[in-house]
């Protein structure tokens, strides 16, 4: 035994709104960028739809994550390594712009620098690759909330698989969403085709990263990832991917898109897991078995052979308390109703779902019966073999029996915690029927009902041994070169699209304040007016000590120049 | 004249070369890349991106046995000038007409796929033109000199001359009387080897072969440059080899 930790995520699908705050505010802090305009770390789908980019998971045509060989042995589903590197100087199974979609911007300045006239002044769009006009046609949620619909339907690379009638019937009914972020998988099939060894899955915490200095570009990553979630940067010629924020998580507070997440649907935890069994979970031969085995991966934090194996492997007790205090350990592995997505990729992927019982609801309550029933509940989960079968196709590789045991679970809560509600009386019955005592269903409903922010981000943090570090971190940047991750959408675009009160567009009084909507956040000239000189107040030009602590160097130094502060007007 | 362009400028563009690597590598692992395109178009370069880059691997292979290899060691082995001739002809032609092609397609993918010529820097701009002018050069000599023109064994003059810039006994004489079309070829070739290390030709130096060998997954520390990782290192150093040795 080989004990490894993991920072894990699970999401409760039953609470997202699809109000994509997650992804608007994880692209403002990390895509906002030129060369990842068309890059979500995090995106919310639609499902039944095509996701992001359009039907990734279709394997056959992307050829992403691992299979098993003639041997039964794992191997990259895009081919051998002598394969992968043959194909290096033109990679056939990458996916290009068009197949995510066209990034675009709309020409403000014409808005704006429009002389007086008869008619409306227009704000073409305008490609932000090329910079020329543009039709839109597509975007990273265009089939949001059509949850299939007319043009879209049979474009759902996983109705495909279920029959004709089932399929429009599913259509008709159903809809949910579908946040994905990187998966940050146990046996990561991105870092496996990178060729440069520039992926790599961090020790400490499980974050798979991309080494920024080492990456060729080679993009065999993008097709490794069966999610689809290493990003070509078309500017620096580099891969990216979502960093499970991990400057965030080091010092203990959690990713950006769990932390904005409006439904608070987001949970994040350590798990500690067997390394030396990963392998082995990978490789079992039937796809089916693939979500068992993964569970089977996972040791128990509170076993003493395991803390004392995870001492020994000199994991901190902190990140053992952690592991024991875990919200994804529970909903995980003690009471099974969160489940990987898309095991059968063989990733052994670490954000998990809860699928969402609210279909199976609305559709009990449209007919008439009380949906929060438990008898009604539990009957429809099992007549329903719809959504049920729609789940198990994304989280199960197909096998209902799980995806209907965790349905159930969700169900005998409701009923248990309604009945609580009513002040009827509790029947036992009711969680016995799902294998849990009605505390457990209790403890459950508090996790994923009312559950406060430190019960559902349990992260330890890796500061207190380098406090050095990050202070270092914090005040010095390699990535902050043109076109590297450290630069700014506002660097990158401005140039061209003049989005800025800098173009002659503002009052010559005002010439050097900032638009808010392009503010990158490092330097505070132009956003407040001119210090008074003869002013008694002097706290308006001193930071106070957050800010200072996250102020960029280069955003300090362009504060201390005068240049472009505008003049005070009195 | 003679010793500037045959013994000064070929030293001074090889330590712009050697240096330039150097330098690049040290400073700018970052910029360290091949720029691909292929996200903004995929069909024309998957046509021409392999022809390309096979043919021109054949053509330096080529290059060094030509160049590198006296012509007394191949006819120690028995082969005449005529067979050497004949198949660094034949080949050369071949591949050099195979990486002309590609380099064609490849460059009208450029100019017509607004993305691509969009994402085309100055710096590739003077990179393409010299890597043109060298190719279309070669290929007049391959073919121009010695297939059509009844052949010029370069290996009696151009061969030692480059090889005399490496054993440091540079015979610059050599070059003189050598027809034009080889004189303008050296020299392009000298341009883009001192220009090399400055553009995206880096990427040649990062073939990954290592990748043959290495385990799938890479496991790293937070910071493997910092010593209080050291308490990791005994349990954390096996699972990193640990899925390749049991593959």
């Amino acid at each position: 035994m080989r004990v490894m930790a993991q920072l894990a995520m699970v999401m409760n699908l039953d609470k997202c709104i699809g109000c994509h705050t997650c992804s608007v505010t994880c692209k403002q802090a990390w895509t906002n960028r030129g060369g990842v305009e068309y890059v979500w770390f995090n995106n919310v789908e639609t499902r039944p739809g095509q996701g992001y980019p359009r039907q990734y998971q279709d394997q056959r045509r992307w050829k992403g994550g691992w299979t098993l060989n003639k041997r039964g042995r794992l191997t990259l589903r895009s081919g051998s390594r002598l394969k992968r590197l043959l194909n290096i100087f033109a990679n056939p199974d990458l996916p290009t712009v068009a197949d995510y979609y066209e990034p675009w911007t709309y020409d403000y300045d014409n808005l704006l620098s429009s002389p007086p006239s008869d008619t409306t002044p227009v704000a073409r769009p305008k490609s932000l690759i090329t910079g020329e006009d543009t039709a839109v046609t597509w975007g990273a949620n265009w089939d949001d909330d059509l949850g299939g619909g007319p043009s879209q339907v049979g474009r759902d690379p996983l109705l495909a698989r279920v029959s004709e009638q089932v399929k429009l019937e599913f259509e008709r009914t159903f809809m949910f969403y579908l946040p994905r972020i990187c998966e940050h998988c146990l046996n990561p099939s991105c870092a496996a085709s990178c060729p440069s060894g520039a992926i790599y899955k961090r020790t400490e915490d499980g974050i798979v990263l991309v080494d920024q200095d080492r990456c060729r570009g080679w993009r065999q990553c993008v097709t490794g990832c069966p999610y689809k979630k290493v990003y070509f940067n078309h500017r620096t010629g580099k891969a990216e991917k979502c960093t499970f924020c991990y400057p965030r998580v080091e010092v203990g507070i959690p990713t950006v898109c769990a932390e904005t997440c409006v439904g608070r649907l987001r949970y994040i935890g350590v798990l500690l897991y067997d390394a030396d069994a990963v392998l082995e979970a990978a490789s079992v031969p039937h796809d089916q078995d693939l979500y068992p085995a993964q569970l089977g991966v996972f040791l128990n934090p509170h076993d003493p052979r395991v803390v004392a194996e995870a001492e020994r492997a000199g994991i901190s007790q902190e990140w053992i308390e952690a592991a024991q205090a875990s919200p994804v350990y529970r909903l995980i592995v003690d009471y099974q109703v969160a489940l990987p997505l898309h095991p059968e990729y063989r990733t052994m992927p670490m954000v998990w779902y809860v699928p969402p019982l609210s279909p199976v609801v609305d559709v009990l309550t449209s007919t008439g019966h009380d949906g929060e029933d438990a008898g009604n509940l539990f009957g429809a989960i099992d007549a329903l073999r719809i959504p049920v079968e729609y789940l198990a196709e994304l989280f199960t590789a197909g096998d209902v029996g799980p995806v209907r045991a965790a349905l159930r679970r969700l169900a005998a809560m409701r009923a248990h915690m309604r009945r609580i509600n009513l002040g009827e009386e509790t029947r036992p019955d009711i969680a016995e029927s799902v294998g849990l005592t009605p505390a457990e269903i209790e403890a459950m409903y508090r996790l994923l009902a009312i559950a406060k922010y430190d019960q559902r981000y349990v992260i330890p943090s890796a500061a207190g041994a380098d406090a050095h570090r990050l202070d270092a971190l914090a005040t010095g940047c390699s990535l902050d070169s043109e076109g590297g991750p450290g630069m700014t959408a506002f660097d990158a675009i401005a140039d061209r699209f003049h989005l800025t009160d800098t173009n002659g567009a503002a009052p010559d009084d005002k010439a050097g304040r900032i638009n808010l909507l392009n503010w990158d956040g490092r330097s505070t000239t132009g956003l407040f007016p001119a210090k008074q000189t003869n002013g008694p107040d002097h706290a308006a030009d001193q930071p106070n000590g957050a800010n200072q602590a996250g102020d960029h160097p280069h955003g300090a130094d362009r504060a201390a120049e005068p240049a472009n502060a505008a003049e005070p007007t009195r | 004249m003679t010793t500037v362009l045959w013994m000064t400028v070929p030293y001074v563009a090889l330590t712009s070369f050697v240096l330039g690597h150097v330098w690049r590598y040290r400073h700018d692992q970052f910029g360290w890349t091949t720029r691909s395109s292929q996200l903004h178009e995929s069909r024309l370069l998957r046509l021409g991106s392999p022809m390309f880059h096979f043919g021109l691997l054949a053509v330096i292979g080529g290059h060094v046995l030509g160049i590198a290899v006296p012509a007394s060691w191949t006819e120690a082995l028995g082969v005449s000038e005529f067979a050497y001739h004949l198949v660094s002809v034949s080949a050369g032609t071949l591949s050099g007409l195979v990486t002309v092609a590609g380099l064609a397609i490849l460059l009208y993918r450029r100019v017509t796929v607004p993305a691509v010529r969009k994402a085309t820097t100055t710096n590739d701009k003077i990179m393409y033109v010299l890597l043109t002018t060298a190719i279309a050069t070669g290929m007049l000599n391959t073919v121009g000199s010695n297939l059509i023109g009844g052949g010029y064994d370069y290996r009696a003059t151009v061969s030692p001359w480059f090889r005399g810039l490496f054993t440091i006994h540079p015979r610059p004489e050599l070059m003189v009387g050598t027809p034009v079309s080889f004189q303008v070829h050296n020299l392009v070739v000298l341009a883009l080897l001192a220009l090399w290390p400055y553009t995206r030709l880096v990427h040649v130096f990062s073939a990954p072969l290592g990748y043959l060998v290495r385990p799938y997954v890479v496991y790293r520390g937070r910071d493997p440059r910092r010593p209080d990782v050291r308490r990791y290192a005994r349990a954390w150093q096996t699972p990193s080899s640990t899925p390749a040795a049991r593959r």
